[in-house]
């Protein structure tokens, strides 16, 4: 199912997985969860925007500003799955392959 | 983005089976399994001793980015068959994940791909089924592994 996939995929991204484990303490604010990272501020909202559509977040909005919290029964969902260790070693694999597909032995 | 990467881990056992084809001859990629250097750069750690033979062993180790160190593990490896085979163990410090025996199988497939067989063994069900719920604390921030203490109080 291709929502299912997506959930996945949100999760495989280093960048989502943290700020998952920020939101997951605490609601916050884009602005919060931006303030945590290098990254520029559009593209921590590109993946804040990925995980609201795979259910991951939930969004609330507060007067003027929208709050972020983690979906506990969509997270336990993925948690139970053997798919976040598959990524993690596909990940692996997938640079593996791409590093030595350039290796040129120094002799 | 396609998923090459199959896992194969049955319920109430305490060993899994990594399989993955490469686009890489046999030799390229037990080359990426047996090179410090190399290692580095796809596991994305630091290799501080790496003894590719009988008897060797090895020792890893990662830094979060203020410079702690945040994960370090260590092995001993048991058979080193080039281009074949490497049996070693597994361990990370510092953690109740124990030992687990790791047992990994090259085999060329044509003369420009190959497939590695990687059996996992733990030292409990429990133990494997921990383990496989690491990617979540993983790579995320090494100084709390608070995700993982979340997903566990989920249940």
């Amino acid at each position: 199912m291709n929502l299912r996939r997506d959930v996945f995929q949100a999760i495989a991204d280093p960048t989502r997985r943290a700020i998952l484990l920020l939101v997951a303490s605490q609601s916050l604010t884009a602005g919060a969860i931006a303030a945590n990272f290098d990254t520029a501020r559009p593209t921590v909202s590109k993946h804040l925007q990925i995980l609201t559509e795979c259910e991951l977040l939930n969004q609330e909005q507060t007067g003027r500003e929208i709050h972020y919290h983690i979906n506990a029964k969509k997270m336990k969902e993925v948690a139970d799955f053997i798919e976040p260790f598959r990524q993690m070693w596909d990940d692996r694999f997938n640079k593996l392959e791409a590093i030595m597909k350039n290796y040129k032995p120094n002799k | 983005m396609e998923l090459k990467t199959k896992i194969k881990a049955e319920d109430g056992k305490q060993e899994m089976v990594i399989t993955r084809e490469f686009n890489l001859p046999v030799d390229l990629l037990f080359k990426a399994f047996s090179e410090p250097e190399l290692i580095e750069q796809w596991m994305g750690t630091k290799v501080l001793k790496f003894e590719g033979k009988k008897h060797g062993s090895y020792q890893i180790e990662t830094k979060d980015p203020k410079g702690n160190v945040a994960f370090k593990a260590n092995g001993v490896i048991h058979e080193f068959k080039p281009n074949q085979k490497i049996t070693r163990t597994f361990e990370m410090d510092n953690t109740p994940f124990g030992v687990q025996l790791e047992i990994c199988v090259f085999e060329p497939v044509t003369d420009d791909t190959c497939k590695l067989n990687m059996h996992v063994i733990y030292e409990s069900v429990a133990q494997r089924d921990e383990v496989l719920k690491l990617p979540f604390a993983q790579g995320i921030n090494w100084a709390h592994n608070r995700l993982e203490e979340i997903v566990s109080k989920l249940k």
